[in-house]
């Protein structure tokens, strides 16, 4: 730091929080100069939310500073912070959708004359102020009745209004459209003409170029690097948010399986405003890798082929017959698994047992009337507690007091006991702890070994090259490149996630 | 197996016990129990047979509550499958009457099943539907009357009795132990854990959880049919203005004093039925205590607490105990 320079508009220091334990933020520090666009970017779980929340007083940081134009502040709620300067506007609009647009502007602090709301000077106001962003709406008409970007920009404009000298944009762009996000980047733009400093959260490389002055990047609760936009390639801001170290990418590449029967085909199989059509083919004894940047598709295509979310075109075929993949009741049939990435919401029923995570799989596919006797249920928990080594070794404890690769692997029994021809696997390593991480590898390796089909989704590059034979990389919802062979190294992953244009599409291909 | 007490039923066994000491102390001659031609009389049968219709209710509730709903409606589809009972008892043949009141307990069930399970409505706001207008079917089945009936093949099912037991603790007792079977029998009970406890994940594993969320709606909307039917047997008549009136809250009390989360999971029928037996061993108690009938229902709500408290994990920490 220049200690001529005026202070920095927003400045923190050795911003750490832990989590029952889990660091979630290690030391970090952030700048933000006034008038500046800078993005805040990285992968799930890299501290991202969790800097924002200690910022605006959400969350009670464990240590760490806090300065506003040099003056140093602890706000202990959104609201303090508001009225600090720095207001946030999350990804879902945390306004009300049935008021209308001037009174979503005027929330709380309606211009009022002997207590009662001035209702004409409420709406000039809010005309004036939506004016400001060349937004020319009914401010009368119900908020709900606009587009998420109109609704976006009102809550910006109420931010702002409220005297704020930071804004912070949270994912604002996930569900917008490229039209959209034009017009919000304009009124990023004007903003920080008018010297307000914007933190963008966001996961589109494209617009953080498209936009962003300076970029800082988090990764596992660290800082990982801080640069100005025009400073930073694309290669090595991935680099920064996925931690790659091309030196490092050496790890033993097992020998590519030629792969057995197809077991599924995909073709031009996609959802809209999901992910677009992509072709895939899955062969038993083989590991396909999905790669990409989070939010590029990945979890989604895992989903897609689970029946999780119901694609709207393209055909799937299994085992030589074309099928509908409606439900994850219809995959279950066919012999599919899934493990999903959030273990927690979507994987484990925290207060049942062990054992009656295991069996879940099974039970539902034999159906209510055809249960599996205690004896069985026992039985199949046992065996896969020995196989997958989960401790405690102990079937009848509540799985939500197990540790996360515990967890992961009891998920992983549960799609085991019912002997599936295609695993699906999302994330399979996040979270765990360095040993269980290496036997779910292994694990991988041996059921691949066995005959089965894997699709693992992963953003742990260097662990997927080490065992998938092909990797489809993902970006902005597409397919964009799919490496096979000699092709699947991590350099050749990170040049595809970084590419500028937009690859060959799937869809392009199918036809 | 099925009527295993979990570890966790020790404070609602212990609070029954209580609770009928208590009744004992105010009321010396509560366990005294005496044969008259026939059939089993005292306070303590009065407690297991009034304490029926809110038992047979617990039965479907309990169900419906671990697959995170509620039933509002139990209290109406009781009037309406009352008003049918009794309407129809002394002009058509038991089966007949029977077939109809469960019938229409059954439908009423079901509609309850399709708005919350396939139209996605929030179980609240799709059972007030039908406990609003439940109320007014029946009050249309009886056209607005109290209507009576006199056919002692109905009225067995509220004053008979069945080896010197009344009806209703005979019928509670058999639908406990249909419920227990059909539940812990097959493995709806672990697939309704499962779907209550993390509906996302039950889905992901393939439960299907649309059916089995109909099929509790309908479950419950059977017992309470039986309940409907045992109330009016034991009025030999319907009332659609009171009968059931306000059960349903009774219902759910008894489910969540018999530790089902309203979060839906893990759950238990027993403990169910125990609270249906709290809650009735209660107000037994304070009617026999000669107490104003005016604080019958603060000291509910008192003993209501106190069952609750015990249950609480953080109060079970700060008393230094551990987590079962």
């Amino acid at each position: 730091m220049d200690p001529y320079e005026d202070p920095p508009l927003l400045s923190l220091r050795g911003f750490s929080k832990s989590f029952a334990g889990q660091v979630a933020l290690d030391r970090v520090d952030f700048m933000l100069e006034a008038g500046s666009i800078h993005a805040l970017l990285g992968e799930n779980g890299a501290g991202k939310s969790t800097l924002i929340k200690t910022m605006t007083g959400v969350v009670p940081r464990d240590a760490g500073t806090l300065c506003l134009g040099g003056v140093e502040i602890a706000p202990r709620s959104a609201a303090e912070a508001t009225r600090a300067g720095i207001a946030t506007v999350y990804q879902e609009v945390n306004l009300a959708p049935n008021l209308s647009v001037a009174q979503n502007l005027f929330l709380g602090r309606q211009p009022t004359r002997f207590g009662f709301v001035r209702e004409r000077e409420m709406r000039r106001r809010a005309r004036a102020l939506l004016a400001e962003f060349d937004i020319d709406i009914d401010i009368a008409a119900p908020l709900g009745s606009y587009s998420v970007a109109i609704q976006h920009i009102v809550a910006i404009a109420r931010a702002v209004d409220l005297s704020a000298r930071v804004l912070i944009l949270d994912e604002p762009t996930a569900s917008l459209d490229a039209h959209e996000v034009e017009v919000l980047f304009g009124v990023m733009r004007k903003l920080a003409a008018r010297g307000i400093g914007i933190v963008f959260v966001t996961h589109f490389l494209d617009q953080v170029y498209a936009v962003c002055d300076r970029i800082t990047v988090l990764r596992n609760g660290r800082l990982a690097g801080a640069a100005s936009a025009g400073e930073l390639p694309r290669l090595d801001l991935v680099r920064l948010m996925l931690g790659r170290e091309l030196s490092a990418a050496t790890a033993v590449r097992t020998p590519a399986a030629a792969g057995g029967d197809v077991l599924a085909t995909f073709a031009g199989f996609g959802k809209a405003g999901y992910v677009a059509p992509f072709d895939l083919t899955l062969r038993a004894g083989q590991v396909i890798g999905l790669a990409g940047l989070l939010g590029s598709g990945r979890t989604e295509t895992a989903r897609l082929v689970f029946g999780a979310e119901r694609a709207d075109s393209g055909a799937a075929v299994v085992a030589g017959r074309t099928v509908e993949l409606s439900s994850p009741r219809a995959a279950l049939d066919l012999g599919f698994g899934y493990c999903p990435e959030e273990r927690k919401t979507d994987g484990i029923v925290a207060e049942l047992t062990v054992r009656e995570n295991i069996v879940l799989a099974l039970q539902a596919r034999r159906g209510v009337f055809n249960p599996l006797s205690r004896r069985e249920q026992d039985e199949i928990a046992a065996r896969f507690i020995r196989l997958l080594d989960i401790r405690p070794p102990d079937p009848e404890r509540p799985i939500g007091l197990l540790s996360g690769g515990n967890q992961q692997k009891a998920l992983l029994a549960r799609w085991l006991a019912t002997g599936p021809r295609l695993l699906i696997l999302d994330e399979p390593t996040r979270g765990i702890d360095v040993g269980a991480h290496a036997e779910i590898i292994a694990l991988i390796r041996r059921l691949c070994a066995e005959g089965m089909a894997l699709l693992v989704v992963s953003s742990e590059l260097e662990e997927i090259v080490t065992y998938a034979d092909e990797v489809v990389v993902l970006r902005d919802r597409a397919h964009v490149a799919r490496l096979s062979g000699e092709a699947v190294e991590v350099s050749a992953i990170l040049a595809a996630i970084a590419a500028e244009s937009p690859a060959l599409r799937a869809s392009e291909a199918a036809e | 197996m099925a009527l295993r007490l979990p570890r966790a039923g020790l404070s609602q066994v212990g609070a029954l016990a209580v609770i009928l000491l208590v009744n004992w102390i105010v009321s010396p001659q509560f366990f005294d129990i005496r044969l008259q031609d026939g059939r089993l009389f005292g306070s303590l049968i009065d407690v297991l047979n009034r304490g029926a219709p809110v038992a047979l209710l617990s039965l479907g509730m309990v169900l419906v509550i671990a697959m995170r709903g509620i039933d509002l409606s139990v209290g109406a589809v009781m009037a309406i499958c009352g008003a049918i009972a009794a309407s129809l008892a002394d002009s058509h043949a038991l089966p007949v009457v029977l077939a109809a009141s469960l019938g229409a307990g059954l439908l009423c069930g079901l509609w309850n099943g399709i708005l919350v399970a396939v139209l996605g409505i929030q179980p609240i706001v799709a059972t007030l539907i039908l406990m609003v207008a439940g109320r007014g079917i029946a009050q249309l089945i009886t056209e607005g009357r109290i209507v009576t009936f006199t056919s002692p093949a109905l009225a067995w099912f509220g004053g008979g009795s069945v080896l010197g037991l009344p009806t209703p603790i005979v019928l509670t007792l058999v639908m406990l132990g249909l419920t227990a079977a059909i539940v812990r029998g097959t493995a709806l009970g672990l697939l309704i854990e499962a779907a209550g406890g993390n509906a996302r994940a039950a889905a992901l594993s393939g439960v299907g959880t649309r059916a089995i969320t109909v099929a509790v709606y309908v479950w419950c909307g059977l017992c309470a049919g039986l309940a409907g039917i045992v109330a009016a047997a034991d009025i030999l008549g319907a009332d659609a203005n009171n009968a059931g009136l306000w059960l349903e809250l009774d219902a759910i009390l008894a489910v969540v004093i018999g530790g089902t989360s309203l979060f839906g999971g893990r759950f238990s029928i027993p403990l169910a039925v125990i609270g249906a037996l709290i809650i009735q061993a209660m107000n037994t108690g304070i009617l026999l205590s000669g107490f104003p009938p005016e604080f019958n229902l603060i000291v509910k709500a008192v003993v209501v607490l106190a069952v609750l408290l015990l249950q609480s994990p953080r109060l079970g920490l700060k008393l230094g105990r551990r987590k079962p």
